[in-house]
């Protein structure tokens, strides 16, 4: 199934979430955002954390680098990474085309409630980019 | 501050292809219109037309301009032929540079001889603050800054030839590399030159200002069914580093003398004195300190300027002071001073923010284009 980037959260760092709660847990997958991925233009390394990192929101979590520039991945919420989207390093021209599904770089366990309340909704988000651009 | 920046004569066009701006030494600049890889290969297969309108150029003009650009410069103007174009560097008199600069020996159509010097952005205030006190000791000599009355176009890569071959009055194919010469595109004058910083055969355009547009459409025209792409500043990095061609503020600048930058070829030392050339000479007889290396670091991930650079046991020798991926090769590179007595290391490392990623040196350029 699909991601649908409107009913996905969003980091003012261009990090998107999507929270999936079950009984016992919440699983967060993280990503950046189409809009983070047009502004960085021709991505070519990508620095992924380990499995079993513990992070906190606003921690930087890896590093994408375009060709001019390298820019931080800042975790947008507190929780234990317990999976790495490994094949996307050497894959980066895809997240281009699929920045949601395909693109998808870390999953988090989440403890506590902490950083979620300040993710945005996807319509405030596109006024921040709007805002931005 | 962006209405504290200066604009070329080609900024509406840039902002209506869609292009990045960014500020640059006091302009806004295009860095990239789609993709800086994309604009890169243009370069390399078809042909990329670059404003590069921000560099300086001083026109020096009446008795003894050459006497002058002799004392001011590290290579020899006096001996250059009508149409010649050459590499030099301004210095200070410890041996530092000032500023690296193409100087052209040109003529009007009305016979009148002069020179042009093309200057850095980022130095063109610090050159003419230089120049003029300097000029004093050469009364018969005029220096005008004629960046703002003209526009600079760089059309560089293997089909520039064939284009503009078609546009201006004169053949410019028949200038051999580094020269230079006037000729007229629709009735107007162009000063032509046979050089460029990309690595590619090319020719670097300086027209009126109120020409700049049109010539440059009109170069975007004719190439159009052979690939033309407008680049913008990102790729120029990209292609001048795979070329291993000095950028002032990277490999240049006042700590550096010119026998360190490997820039040794741009020094007439012999039977002449300019400023700095006694420090040069006696830094040129012992050895210089450090040296310019180009490194090739394992993996994909580039290492940037300022990274350190160490050996293999982890001894910090020298700094990275241009890098980045290069879209031709497909793998990061990398140019860095060390320290002499290191120069020829088998291998070193650079220490990535904290990850330490073995590289390998590799002679320099790292891109050379093929023979023809």
């Amino acid at each position: 199934m699909s991601r649908d980037p409107s009913k996905l959260l969003y980091a003012e760092t261009h990090e998107w979430v999507d929270l999936v709660t079950d009984a016992d847990q919440s699983i967060a997958t993280i990503g950046i955002s189409a809009f983070a991925i047009e502004q960085l233009n021709d991505l070519v390394y990508m620095d992924l954390p380990e499995v079993g990192k513990s992070l906190t929101a606003g921690d930087e979590f890896g590093e994408v680098e375009s060709v001019k520039a390298v820019s931080p991945l800042y975790s947008p919420i507190d929780g234990e990474v317990v999976e790495v989207h490994t094949e996307l390093p050497d894959s980066l021209e895809k997240l281009n085309d699929d920045p949601y599904n395909f693109g998808w770089i870390i999953k988090v366990k989440v403890g506590g409630d902490t950083g979620r309340d300040k993710l945005m909704d996807h319509a405030t988000y596109e006024k921040q980019c709007g805002e931005a651009g | 501050m962006t209405d504290s920046l200066a604009s070329t004569p080609l900024d509406g066009w840039h902002r209506s292809a869609g292009a990045k701006m960014v500020p640059f030494a006091g302009y806004s600049m295009p860095i990239q219109y789609s993709s800086i890889v994309a604009e890169h290969q243009a370069c390399r297969t078809s042909a990329a037309l670059f404003d590069v309108s921000h560099m300086g150029r001083l026109k020096f003009e009446g008795n003894g301009s050459e006497d002058l650009l002799d004392h001011l410069l590290t290579r020899r103007v006096s001996d250059m032929p009508m149409g010649r174009v050459r590499y030099g560097l301004i210095c200070d008199e410890n041996g530092g540079v000032l500023d690296d600069v193409l100087v052209s020996n040109l003529e009007t159509p009305s016979q009148k001889r002069f020179h042009l010097l093309v200057v850095n952005a980022s130095n063109r205030q610090k050159i003419i603050d230089w120049i003029t006190p300097r000029m004093d000791d050469f009364p018969t000599v005029t220096m005008s800054d004629r960046t703002e009355l003209t526009a600079m176009i760089a059309v560089q890569g293997p089909r520039a030839m064939d284009v503009c071959q078609r546009l201006f009055k004169s053949d410019p194919t028949k200038l051999k590399y580094y020269h230079a010469t006037i000729t007229d595109q629709m009735k107007k004058p162009v000063i032509v030159s046979r050089t460029g910083y990309t690595g590619e055969d090319g020719f670097e355009l300086v027209v009126r200002a109120e020409e700049a547009n049109r010539v440059w459409e009109n170069l975007m025209l004719v190439g159009r069914d052979v690939g033309f792409t407008a680049a913008g500043l990102g790729a120029r990095d990209t292609l001048r580093m795979e070329a291993a061609m000095p950028l002032y503020g990277h490999e240049l600048d006042e700590t550096i003398d010119p026998i360190s930058a490997g820039l040794s070829f741009a020094c007439n030392l012999k039977d002449r004195s300019f400023i700095g050339s006694d420090a040069i000479a006696k830094i040129a007889a012992g050895g210089p300190s450090r040296v310019r290396i180009g490194l090739l670091p394992d993996g994909k991930r580039p290492a940037r300027d300022g990274l350190d650079v160490l050996t293999p046991e982890g001894k910090k020798i020298g700094t990275i002071t241009s890098g980045g991926p290069s879209p031709t090769l497909d793998r990061p590179i990398a140019m860095a001073y060390v320290d002499a007595e290191f120069a020829n290391l088998p291998s070193y490392q650079i220490d990535i923010r904290g990850k330490m990623v073995p590289a390998t040196p590799t002679a320099l350029p790292f891109y050379k284009r093929p023979a023809h």
